[in-house]
This record gives C-alpha cells, structure tokens and sequence, in this order.
C-alpha cells in the first residue's frame, strides 16, 4: 500500500515536472575547444549566455565542450538530442556530417551548423564573413610590416582559412607590394603548444606580423615576448595583449543570431537557412585599432571597414588571378558566393602566394 | 623555398624547449611503471601543474616558487591514484582515465580566473662569457634552468634505476611484486613513491608549458602531452636515455617541421605535419629491437595476502 502510494505520488510529481519542463526550450550548443580558450569558443559560448539571459527560465542551454570533430561528434550530439534539446547548434567546420547524420535520425530537432554548407529540411548553416575582417588585419599588416614578411598560423585547409589567407594577402599586397607570406598549418583548431612554437618559427625566419586563424592567445604571448611583432585578436578581442602587440581584431558576435534562433524555435516560425553575414550585419565585429598603429594607417582601415559594412567595396573584387595565373575575376568583378570559384568552397590561392595547400 | 631562412642555432634552442615538458612527464612516467604501476593519468597531473604552477607564480610573482607548486600539486593529485589502486585496490587503468578527467576538469574550475594573466618570467641562465659563445652559447648555456633539470633528472633517474640498491628495489618490485613481498620489501610504500615522482615531474612538465614555453594560463593547454609521454615510455623500452632520445626526436621534427612549412620548403604538409610522430616511433622501435620487455607487474594490483 505504502509503496504504491508513493509510486503514484511519484509519478504524479514526475507527470508535473514534465509539464512545467514543457513550457521551457531545450538549447544545446557543441564546442571544440574549450569555454575558456580565450578565442571561438569563448564568443561561442558568450551568444549562449546571451541566450539565457534574454530569454530567463523560458530556455534552458546546455553545452559539451572539447568535442573531437569526427565519429565522436555524432555521438555527443546524438545524446543531446536524446536528452531532449529542441535546437542545437554545433559550432564548428568540423561537425558538417555528424550533424547532418544525427538531424536525419531526429527531424523534430533543428539544428544549426557553424561555418559549413550542408543544409537539409532539420539543418541551417550559419557562419560570418571573416574574410571582411581579414581584409582589415592584411591593410593595416602591409602598412605596418618592415621585414615584408607575414606569417599566417592556419588551421586546417577549408574553405574559411582559405578565405582568410586570400584576403588578408591580396589587402596587403595593394598597400606593400613587397610583403610576403609564410603560411603554417597547425592542424588544429587548439593547442596553445603548438600554435606559441609556430609562432616563435615565423618570427625567427624574420616575421614581424602574425597572423593566426587559431583559437588560443599563445601567439599573442610569443609575439610580445618576442617585442617587436604585431598579431591580431582572431574570434575574440584578445584585449589583454593591446595595445600591442595585438592591434586589433576580428571578433565573432554570434549573439544576436542566436537569440532571433532561438525565438524562432520557440514562436514555431524557425526554418532552415543559410546566413553568412559580414561586418555590415555586425556578425564580424572588428575590435579597437590600437595606438600602436600610425593615425593615418588607423584611419584608411576603419575607412576600409565602414566600405565593407555598407556595402561599396567587396573584399573579393578583380582584377584578381589565380595562384596558377589563370583568371578568376574579372577588372571591377566581386566574388559570387556559391557555384564553380565562389567564395563558399573556396579551395585555391590568389595569384601571389607562394605556398601550396595541402590536401 | 628558402631554407637559408631557418637559423639552426635558434630551432635547436627551439626544440630543446619544445622537447622538455614531453621529457619531465615521460621520465615520471619512468619511474611509475618501472615500480610496476600503469598510471594513464599523466595529462591530469600535466594540467594540475600547469594551473598550480601558474597560480602561484602570479601570486607570489616567483615563478620558482610556482615551479614548487606545481610538482607538490602533482604528487598530490597523484596520491589520489595511489590511493585508489594501492589501498582500495581499484583498476590502474580506470583510476588513471578518471584521474585525467578529474585533472582537466579541476584546472578548468581553478583557471578561472588567471585567463589572459601574464605570469612572471622566469630568468634564463646567463653565464658570462659561456653564454655569449657564438653557436654554443644559445644552445647550450642561455636557457631556463628547468631545461637542464629535465636532463639532469633524466641522467638521475639512469643512475638510480641502474646503480643503486633503491632502483634495484624499485626494479624488482615492478618486475615481481610477490617476490619482492617475500624478501620483505613494502611493495606499497615503493609504489606510493614511486606514484609520487612521477606526479611531481608531470606536475613540473605542465608548468614549464604555462610558465615558460607559452607562457600564459589557457583551459585545456596541455592538449594531449601527457598522453604523448605515455606513448614515449612503451616505445622508448622504459629506458631513461631513450625518453631524452625519443622527447628530443619529437619535440625537434615537431619545431622543424613548422621551420620547413614558415620556409615554404615544397614537401606536402600532411607529411610534415606527421612526421614527428612517424620517426620517432620508427627509431625507437628500431631501437628497442634487443626485446626489452615491459615490467613483468605492470598493471597488475597487488596486495599482500594474495
């Protein structure tokens, strides 16, 4: 008697408890790095607090950090779906087909992928134009540079390093025709060892800027160590190495978006898209451009900034070859997004560099 | 290409530095499964360290002191694993992942809020004249003392492990632990201490990483180390001079194989990218080819009325 008493409490407390956790939106986010790096999975995880704070007890947000991009993403999202999330957004190139894999095995839940290009009915992706922030860092770099030669930390070879490199370069180069670049591929998104040490190899053979499109701050140590290098914040300010070395930054600001994603799931009215919004749609913030930087160079890059948010100038715009000297953009041509050579699945240098990619 | 832009003098400096937190952990990790004990725990005691060392050369602003901390934060950290697997006699291999996992997660809580703090730096050794020798001064006499603990530890522990009546002990402990019993040895007393050591180097190795090579606080940093020392120590035959081998070949294909790609040098990246871990394994198998067996008791729990 007794104990079906309280089996039945029980489960009248439980039947309560899942009604009041019905009114409440289940928000997952995936991570690659860790919350504390510092970088793209900080300014990940700051959009998710964001979240919390503007929508209070009507969502609940979840994250698993440190998440290997491959087979065992599949796993951590699953479970996330599993748990009940009803949106979840995997914040990294990496995690393309585990997500699509996972979102086919549960098409209640939407998902939303950062920085690649498979969509489906349950998938939207969504990433920023960092390039437009790159072509900032390549201006002031060439203007600030005295050996000529920039050195570019990259992680791996996907289509967004691969648009950071180009326009950083071709930015550089109309302002110094003399810069050269020396590219590194980490392979890896983070690991500050790693990433200090091909730092310290690009200074060493005489760089004085560094470039990175890693996640930690250990760059920013080796190039202040170093004394006479300049970096640049890469996903978040980095402020705490400005005013220098670190002269600015690109910094992600993926707030915004989430919490109109998030309203979305929750007024019903959420569909798959494909968002790639740049410095205009304040998606690409790009952070205070230091004293260290002569006013003048401040001044034509924050021109340079204002004509890429409203739109006058593009920072894919020909007369522009490609690294084997075929053409690719025509005088006054700007890049498409999509289709053969557009910006999306960008897989070549321009004319210029002098690296290869690896494959 | 242009390889006249890599300065050999600066990348052997270079590597030495890059090559040292592998070789503390790895040497510990000596020690450890020499007493014939497998503590996979050594990225958790890494990151442990790495916070310890850290926080306390911010607060102290000595960053010897910081160094002190980390290897006492380690061997701490460690008695939790020695207590684990020497007095509840719990699985070495399950205690030493949960160790790992405790580790990573604790440093993330402690390192809260020493993100993006610069620690002390610690002074290298300048000796006049010695230092300022052209080649070999930058090489070999203009580093951080910590450099030369590593090889001075790693010449120690050879010498302790095969000259000395305590290594001998250590040795048969790990090789039969009944017998060692029989003859009236405290195989858990060795072990502990042997546990202890190898926390107490793994705890230095992750402070050299975020007081020296990198050096800042950042969650995570270690990123898998530890779990390169682990490998080391099988594919190095669990002999000392072979860790400094193996840490030196790893660490130095590691820095020049960044030199070769910052020199645009026309070898695919994947291969360079690779290689550190491809020759070091090949030259050290090569090595071990004398069959140099493991530590008979490796792993294995022991207790005295068994």
């Amino acid at each position: 008697m007794k104990l079906t008493k309280l089996l039945t409490s029980a489960a009248v407390a439980l039947g309560l408890a899942t009604t009041a956790m019905a009114d409440t939106t289940k928000v997952g986010f995936i991570y690659v790095g860790p919350v504390g790096d510092g970088g793209w999975t900080y300014e990940h995880n700051k959009g998710r607090l964001a979240v919390e704070e503007h929508f209070g007890d009507k969502v609940e947000t979840t994250f698993v950090e440190n998440v290997p991009e491959g087979a065992d993403a599949e796993r951590v999202i699953t479970q996330m779906a599993l748990q009940g999330a009803d949106l979840i957004f995997t914040t990294s190139f990496g995690y393309m087909d585990p997500t699509i894999n996972v979102a086919k095995k549960f098409p209640k839940v939407k998902f939303e992928h950062a920085t690649g290009y498979k969509q489906a009915d349950n998938v939207s992706v969504y990433s920023a134009r960092f390039y437009e922030g790159r072509a900032v860092q390549g201006h002031i770099a060439g203007h600030m540079t005295k050996t000529n030669k920039i050195g570019y930390i990259a992680s791996f070879p996907i289509p967004e390093v691969i648009r950071g490199i180009n326009s950083a370069y071709i930015h550089a180069k109309k302002v110094n025709p003399d810069i050269e670049f020396s590219v590194i591929w980490a392979y890896t998104w983070f690991d500050p060892a790693k990433e200090a040490d091909a730092a310290k190899a690009l200074i060493e053979q005489g760089a004085d800027v560094i470039l990175q499109h890693t996640d930690s701050t250990a760059p920013q140590a080796a190039a202040q160590a170093a004394g006479n290098v300049i970096t640049f914040g890469q996903a978040s300010d980095m402020g705490e190495y400005a005013p220098f070395p670190r002269v600015s930054s690109i910094i992600d600001d993926w707030a915004p978006y989430y919490v109109a994603r998030t309203q979305a799931v929750i007024d019903g009215t959420w569909e798959s898209v494909s968002t790639w919004d740049g410095i205009g749609a304040g998606m690409v913030g790009i952070g205070e451009i230091s004293d260290a930087v002569p006013a003048d160079v401040k001044a034509s890059a924050l021109a340079l900034k204002e004509s890429l948010a409203d739109g006058s100038y593009h920072a894919f715009t020909g007369p522009l070859n490609k690294q084997d000297g075929s053409a690719w953009l025509a005088e006054g041509e700007t890049a498409a997004d999509y289709g053969d050579n557009g910006l999306a699945g960008l897989n070549f240098y321009v004319e210029g560099i002098t690296a290869e990619i690896p494959n | 290409m242009d390889l006249s832009a890599i300065n050999p003098v600066l990348l052997i400096a270079s590597l030495m530095v890059a090559a040292t937190p592998l070789l503390l952990a790895a040497i510990g990790e000596l020690v450890v499964e020499r007493a014939g004990v497998l503590n996979l725990g050594v990225e958790g005691m890494m990151i442990i360290g790495a916070i310890a060392g850290f926080a306390i050369a911010v607060e102290t602003t000595s960053p010897l002191l910081g160094l002190v901390a980390a290897m006492v934060a380690g061997a701490v950290l460690s008695l939790l694993f020695a207590f684990l697997t020497q007095f509840a006699l719990a699985n070495q291999v399950a205690s030493g992942l949960a160790l790992t996992l405790f580790g990573l997660g604790l440093s993330a809580l402690m390192g809260q809020s020493y993100v993006g703090i610069k620690p002390p730096a610690m002074a290298k050794l300048d000796i006049p004249v010695l230092s300022d020798l052209p080649v070999i001064g930058p090489i070999l006499f203009s580093h951080d003392p910590v450099l030369y603990i590593g090889i001075g530890l790693t010449a120690a522990v050879w010498w302790f492990l095969k000259k000395s009546r305590g290594g001998l002990i250590l040795r048969a402990v790990g090789e039969s632990h009944d017998a060692a019993h029989a003859l009236g040895y405290n195989v858990i007393r060795v072990r502990v201490l042997a546990i202890m050591f190898g926390g107490a180097c793994a705890g230095l190795g992750g402070a050299y990483i975020s007081l020296i090579r990198v050096p800042q606080w950042t969650e995570g940093m270690t990123a898998g180390i530890g779990w390169i020392a682990l490998a080391l120590v099988v594919f190095a035959s669990w002999k000392p001079w072979r860790v400094l081998l193996g840490a030196y070949l790893f660490g130095g294909i590691n820095v020049l194989q960044l030199n070769l790609q910052a020199a645009g040098i026309a070898i695919p990246v994947e291969y360079l990218a690779m290689s550190p871990y491809l020759i070091t394994i090949l030259v050290l198998v090569i090595m071990s080819a004398d069959k140099s067996g493991a530590p008979a008791s490796l792993g294995r729990t022991f207790h005295a009325s068994q």
